[in-house]
């Protein structure tokens, strides 16, 4: 395999309904930005690019089957080849690895990795059900179907298991939304307290209305290319291209009943031992084993032995705060049972942003300085590319020039992790980028 | 009436008779749609968003997990057990995850303990009249998995991490329905 770069990338606003448009401008807005930041024009990347992919994830909501394919003729790339992939939350990760395998493989130059969802066609409560259609529909979904049910009843064992707290998992909603404030895409811009979060209507207990992601519609779009594929991008645009490069991606997968998932030993990452999980049974309910399986096989493609001393950033699959402090376990930022309280000592918090919290090791390692999910929408299919788009940009030091300011640009970033996350953890990517 | 004129069959549509779609009052029907002179303006024109209905009836077999539902509908709980590795599934599996090989029905017990709990406050639109509600995966001791069902009985309005442990009962419904929630469990 070859190495591949991220060139560029765009993303629409995210928003909780774009009527407006249909779904192909949508795309189109976010394809446009990304040809726009390399120097190009369309009719000059057409003759260049060798092919796509597209990512959605729900045909429910969408109601219209090959959507990808309408992506496609309107965006002006056919007849080049193209698919779609999908895997519930964690489509639009599976989609960049694909673009990636694509160029990787020497069967592409260049290649466009794109995704959208459009959420806002059914009410929420018809779109809740929607998606916990992605449950079992013989043993799960029936007996009350509720994705944030789901997640509620996996942070229950979790604090049952290791004292995890619901204000460690409120200070996740805190900084993500904070976070958010400063990014011009997100869907959510507020400043919020704990009690805020405490305060809000209460979902599925213990996860209130502010723990949990909202559903949005947006696009994202990403161009990954070989060094060959860079040179050509730079000769047609005479500009210089920053691109960061893909060091490493990894994949996991977990049984799609919780309750069928195992309980037996840790599988280590290289900084752990047997012997920081005596008497753990793993994974469980508590943790996710796909996310685990991911990190170790992105981390040695990337030839990462302690996350936490090598990595600079992490845009992180924060549909439940619950989930992002079980994700800092599973990617061995933390050992297994410590996320809540490395959340609230500081660590995932930008060091630079004051959040009305006393922290006392702020900004160890950022996480979702973006704002995440939570509060910068998800719009499914988009989502892991969004995440793939904001990582670059943190590379590139190109923060202020796509946020208007500068205050979540992570100082001296080289480099970022990117994780991508279905269904209770059925499917989950991580995918490494550095700094060229 | 125009349209019992063409219902005569073999006789050609008189000249002054326009070819045209008949006209019909069901669907959306909307007058008077504003439009401006100079085409420009159309880009700058609102969305027209228009309510779809959409529904289906599925056929869905319970193929080689049927016996489970038969099992609910004679107040039997059944999980399954590998053949060859004796991995034991309290939500059947008819084959192992671990090892691959065919399992067997056997009959859980009744009484088991709540592994973890939610109270649903909102929910999705077919179980939002439900709500609030309770979830539990219950644990056996000796089963390697969980099932997941509803636990009634209990405040849902106090919820409390106190539940985690709760020895709980299973009860079945006296008319089936053929779902999984035919069996629902109670503080035991
Ligand atoms: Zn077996």
């Amino acid at each position: 395999m070859r190495p591949v770069y991220m060139v560029s990338g765009g993303v629409s606003k995210f928003a909780k309904a774009r009527p407006d448009v249909t779904f192909q401008p949508m795309v189109k807005e976010a394809y446009d930005y990304a040809l726009k930041d390399l120097g190009l024009e369309h009719p000059r990347f057409v003759e260049i690019v060798d092919g796509s992919v597209a990512s959605y994830f729900s045909d429910h909501f969408q109601r219209q089957l090959m959507s990808g394919i309408m992506v496609q003729d309107y965006l002006g790339l056919c007849p080049k080849p193209s698919h779609r992939v999908e895997g519930g939350g964690a489509t639009g990760g599976l989609c960049f690895q694909e673009a990636w395998k694509s160029v990787a493989s020497g069967l592409m130059d260049v290649c466009v990795a794109y995704g959208f969802e459009t959420m806002s066609h059914v009410n929420t409560w018809k779109g809740n059900e929607f998606i916990a259609l992605a449950s079992d529909v013989s043993f799960d979904y029936p007996v009350g179907g509720f994705y944030s049910g789901y997640y509620a009843m996996m942070v229950v064992r979790h604090m049952q298991e290791f004292g995890t707290t619901v204000e460690q998992m409120a200070h996740i909603s805190v900084k993500n939304h904070n976070n958010a404030f400063h990014n011009p895409y997100a869907q959510k811009r507020k400043l919020l307290t704990i009690e805020d979060v405490r305060r809000a209507p209460m979902v599925a207990w213990p996860l209130t209305r502010l723990d949990i992601c909202v559903m949005s519609d947006g696009a994202a779009a990403t161009i990954l290319a070989s060094e060959e594929g860079v040179n050509k991008l730079e000769k047609a645009s005479g500009k210089r291209i920053k691109p960061a490069k893909i060091v490493g991606i990894g994949r996991g997968t977990d049984a799609m009943r919780m309750a069928d998932r195992p309980h037996r030993q840790v599988l280590l990452l290289p900084h752990e031992r047997v012997s920081d999980y005596r008497g753990l049974k793993y994974p469980g309910i508590h943790s996710f084993r796909a996310g685990r399986m991911a990190s170790k096989l992105a981390y040695e493609m990337a030839r990462i032995v302690n996350p936490i001393k090598e990595l600079d950033f992490i845009e992180l699959h924060d549909a439940y705060t619950s989930s992002e402090i079980q994700t800092y376990e599973d990617m061995g930022l933390c050992k297994y049972g410590e996320g809540g309280r490395w959340a609230e000592e500081g660590n995932p918090f930008l060091p630079n942003l004051d959040y009305g919290l006393a922290l006392k090791k702020p900004g160890t390692l950022p996480v979702n300085p973006s704002g995440g999910l939570i509060a910068c929408g998800h719009p499914v299919g988009a989502t892991g590319l969004m995440q793939a788009v904001f990582a670059l940009w943190q590379l590139q030091g190109s923060i202020k020039k796509h946020f208007g300011n500068d205050r979540l640009q992570v100082k001296g970033a080289r480099r970022g992790a990117i994780h991508s996350h279905a269904g209770t953890g059925t499917y989950v990517t991580v995918s490494i980028m550095e700094k060229v | 009436m125009a349209s019992a004129k063409r219902e005569r069959p073999n006789r050609k549509l008189p000249n002054e008779e326009p070819v045209a779609l008949p006209e019909t009052d069901d669907g959306t029907i909307l007058f008077n749609v504003p439009f401006p002179k100079d085409l420009a303006q159309l880009k700058a024109m609102a969305p027209i968003i228009l309510k779809q209905p959409y529904r289906i009836d599925y056929i869905h077999s319970y193929g080689q997990d049927s016996p489970f539902f038969a099992g609910l509908a004679n107040g039997k709980l059944l999980g399954t057990v590998c053949t060859k590795c004796g991995y034991k599934y309290a939500t059947p599996k008819l084959h192992c995850m671990d090892c691959g090989s065919e399992c067997d029905w056997f009959e859980l017990p009744q009484v088991g303990a709540v592994h973890t709990f939610t109270v649903c406050y909102f929910g999705s639109e077919e179980f939002l009249k439900e709500t609030p509600f309770v979830l539990i995966l219950v644990e056996w001791p000796g089963v390697d998995t969980l099932f997941l069902s509803r636990l009634i009985g209990v405040d849902p309005l106090s919820p409390s991490l106190e539940w985690v442990g709760m020895k709980v009962r299973a009860k079945f419904r006296r008319l089936s329905k053929f779902k999984p929630t035919d069996v629902y469990f109670v503080p035991a």
